[in-house]
């Protein structure tokens, strides 16, 4: 049972930097804390050994513990305002698209206190229609439902309205569709025999409502989309209703509308704009997915850039989650000793330990080093509490053994509320889209599973095992500088798994490529999905799960399009850059029971190549060995391809063969399904080993599998993967040009 | 659908001897149709209890925020007899014959 854990406010700090670390001990139980250089994460007695250091460092020390609550699920708050404090009579409606209506209790909008039982709220009762709840402070309750149960993933019009003078409630719900199966138009009324209260303490909320006043904690959160959310400071007439679902506003209401929010204004923003004149304007919590289909979308065009006013909808979660907000426990400035590498902030105590990964840089304007290690903060953060091993039921077939989990996964399991990858599927069955790593990751860890994070401290432990020095740049750095946060280095290592990738991380490797340098890419399925940061928020990133790819969950038709920056989702080789173009191969197929070796080619006696295979025997299988799943070619696969832009000069020096028959061909290798998709069949099932020179001077290395990294500490690291890589890095270090 | 016969104990006996696989293409099919299932809920999985040494077995619950189900009197000290144990329990759920 995991019960100490935590996050930093940062990911990748300088000497001098300070760098923030909230921690939560459950039991309230006081731990130790160490920073710590990590080497090697993997603890499988099969790799190279867990290997760290711990660092002199003022943050080492005792601190006392105390558990820090999750508050997960997304909401609008409208900042209080007398206008809505003086609210008497009221209208309140907007176009919902609810997808788990019979869930139970769900806010809509409104201003309730569930504590004090106070306020008002359009909801969905626990029957999934429409209500509408007023409460005046003292216990008493009115409810009123539309007695209609709606069904998930349709489009409605819903309604409630007040008159505080005769206490006329009225409840509208109509569906969009005219469809027997879907439901007619319902409508209710009833005299409450109480007012809702004025003032109570909190804010107008948009799909959740407030435990209690000034808490982060919300109940009822809905799941499903809202759209054009309206709130009048009378009661209005159904036709008055209908002037203002769509269109302008129409001046013979504006005096009578307190709000009229349009959510397809400041899409890349937290922003909410009221766009009438009371300006109540407002904020989402907890990044609610925007960029969303509205109702009165109608397929003429797929980017919200284009026709904004078809995207007015929000989708809410009730497990969105974007910072988790804790207190700061401990802090960390970085000293100048640190020199650039891995490091933790080592939590031990309450029977249990934790290691909060990040990435120290040397001082701004040095290098210490002519390499520098590349480290793909965006995967680790694509994949951050992954539960798809648990959730997906193809897990285990797609794996061909059975699931094996880990204590953190149980945690994950078991408690909901820390966040989910952009893998996973919200509680309502759609795609998460954002992933934020201000939480507890738990999967980017080490004496984790050889995945992501872990799985690269086997370079930064080969690295570490030649005497080899080494500079860190992260992704984040990459994409918020550009290629200046690589151009000082003659060569750039990746990690086993670099596969999402900005606009603006992809240019500047073409730029540092354009420029001479040289990439040793030394993994696999890399460079391969799009992805977007945010231009405000830290850490964040978003995904849209567009058409074709390796995909467990997919984006729906029309919101392929990222919201923070209005660029098409999905696979760069569909956006027209395959990373073939970048790394000279590009993922062909992917297989999880077992990996396999690659036999060198006729071209790897090119003398382009010599320097390659210096050592390494011309009949040699290369890499038949390794700590995940046994071979240095497994897992994901890239080969090149002339057609998708591997360079014509590209040396495929050496190939992957015999995989298993559940390594199979990936979508987008394959227009049509067809009975020979697998590594046992089809050809195409293969890692290439690639080199090929690039402009002034430079060159590229690639070897197209995930294992490859993990087979490099096999033999004390003497074997031909070491030898290989070992050779490229030397060659690349040399100043002649390639 | 791939019929489960109860009469294919050789298929039994080559899972057996060999869990991880590769197995043969007669074998495979029986393998992934006893442990494909679009409903989790009630899936067979295990729990590293100890980190490389020791695998516990468990059931997946179906729900979020729901405690796994764990069987600590199955507890395995290689993945290879956490497959078999997995592998008997479902045999034996879909033919309704106990193996030994």
């Amino acid at each position: 049972m995991r019960k100490l854990f935590g996050y930093s406010d940062q990911i990748s700090v300088r000497p001098g930097d300070t760098i923030r670390f909230m921690v939560s001990s459950l039991d309230d139980t006081p731990y130790r804390a160490d920073i710590v250089r990590m080497i090697c994460g993997d603890t499988n007695p099969k790799g190279p050994g867990f290997k760290e250091t711990v660092i002199e460092a003022s943050a080492n020390g005792d601190y006392p513990g105390r558990m820090q609550p999750m508050h997960d699920g997304s909401y609008v708050t409208i900042p209080g305002n007398p206008l809505l404090d003086g609210i008497s009579s009221f209208t309140l409606q907007a176009m919902i698209w609810p997808t788990t209506p019979r869930k139970g209790h769900q806010a809509l909008l409104g201003k309730w206190c569930e504590k004090t039982k106070s306020g008002f709220s359009l909801c969905i009762d626990e029957n999934g229609s429409t209500a509408l709840c007023l409460g005046d402070g003292s216990g008493a309750v009115e409810t009123l439902s539309a007695e209609s149960p709606m069904i998930a993933r349709e489009w409605y019009f819903v309604a409630a309205s007040f008159d505080a003078e005769t206490g006329k409630m009225h409840v509208y719900q109509e569906p969009l569709a005219d469809s027997p199966g879907i439901g007619k138009a319902t409508f209710a009324q009833s005299t409450s025999r109480i007012a809702a209260s004025g003032p109570n303490g909190v804010p107008f909320i948009m799909a959740a409502q407030h435990k209690e006043p000034g808490s982060r904690a919300m109940d009822a959160r809905y799941n499903g989309k809202i759209d054009s959310p309206r709130l009048a400071n009378r009661v209005l007439s159904r036709a008055e209703m209908a002037m203002l679902v769509d269109g302008p506003m129409p001046e013979v209401l504006e005096s009578d509308i307190l709000g009229w929010w349009d959510f397809s204004r400041d899409i890349p923003t937290t922003r909410v704009q009221d766009l009438s004149a009371n300006r109540l304007h407002g904020e989402t919590v907890n990044l609610p997915t925007r960029a969303m289909r509205g109702f009165n979308w109608n397929g003429s065009e797929q980017s919200w850039c284009h026709a904004p006013d078809q995207y007015g909808a929000i989708h809410f979660h009730d497990d969105d989650l974007y910072d988790a907000g804790w207190q700061t426990d401990f802090e960390l400035v970085v000293p100048d000793h640190m020199k650039s590498g891995v490091y933790c902030a080592r939590l031990i105590g309450a029977d249990d330990e934790e290691r909060i990964p990040f990435f120290v840089r040397p001082p701004a304007g040095t290098q210490t080093s002519d390499v520098a290690l590349l480290i793909s903060t965006a995967t680790f953060m694509a994949y951050a509490n992954a539960r798809t091993d648990i959730n997906m039921p193809f897990a285990e077939v797609k794996e061909g053994g059975i699931t094996v989990l880990s204590a953190e996964d149980v945690f994950l399991q078991e408690n909901a509320g820390y966040g989910f990858s952009v893998y996973d599927k919200h509680s309502d069955g759609t795609g998460v889209c954002y992933s934020s790593r201000l939480r507890p990751i738990f999967n980017m860890r080490p004496k984790t599973g050889l995945w992501s994070f872990n799985a690269d401290t086997h370079v930064t432990d080969w690295l570490e095992s030649m005497g080899q020095s080494f500079d860190v740049v992260t992704d984040e750095d990459l994409h918020q500088e550009g290629v200046a946060a690589m151009a000082p280095y003659r060569v750039v290592i990746t990690g086993a798994h670099p596969e999402y990738w900005s606009t603006p991380m992809w240019d500047a490797m073409v730029a540092y490529q354009h420029r001479g340098g040289r990439l040793m890419y030394l993994g696999g399925n890399g460079f391969y999905w799009r992805i977007a940061y945010h231009d405000q928020l830290p850490g964040v990133i978003e995904m849209r799960r567009a058409e074709g790819g390796m995909r467990y969950q997919s984006a729906e038709p029309g919101e392929y399009y990222q919201s923070f920056n209005g660029e098409l989702g999905g696979l760069w080789r569909r956006l027209g850059a395959p990373p073939n173009t970048l790394v000279g191969s590009g993922t062909v197929a992917t297989g999880f029971d077992s990996a396999s070796y690659y036999r060198r080619t006729e071209e790897s006696h090119d003398p382009r190549a010599k320097f390659i295979f210096d050592g390494v025997g011309d009949d040699e299988l290369i890499g038949d060995f390794g700590s995940l799943l046994g071979g240095a070619a497994g897992v994901e696969l890239d080969g090149a391809n002339r057609k998708l832009g591997t360079p014509p000069h590209a040396l495929i020096v050496a190939r992957s063969e015999g995989h298993s028959q559940l390594y199979f061909l990936c979508p987008e290798e394959t227009p049509y399904h067809h009975p020979v998709m697998s590594g046992a069949e089809n050809p195409r099932v293969r890692a290439d080993l690639l080199f090929y020179e690039t402009a002034n001077g430079g060159g590229v290395f690639t070897t197209g599998s995930i294992s490859w990294c993990a087979s490099l500490g096999h033999n004390g690291y003497d074997n031909n993967v070491a030898r290989i890589t070992s050779n490229v890095l030397k060659r690349f270090l040399a100043p002649e040009p390639l | 659908m791939t019929y489960i016969d109860p009469d294919r104990r050789d298929l039994v006996a080559a899972f057996n001897e060999n869990p991880h696989g590769p197995h043969s293409p007669e074998l495979q099919r029986l393998v992934n149709a006893l442990r494909f299932e679009l409903d989790t809920t009630g899936k067979y999985v295990v729990v590293n209890t100890k980190p490389h040494e020791e695998w516990t077995l468990a059931q997946l619950p179906g729900m979020r925020d729901t405690a796994m189900i764990m069987h600590h009197d199955h507890v395995f000290t290689s993945l290879e007899d956490a497959e078999r144990a997995i592998f008997k329990l479902r045999w034996e759920a879909a033919t309704g014959e106990t193996l030994e």
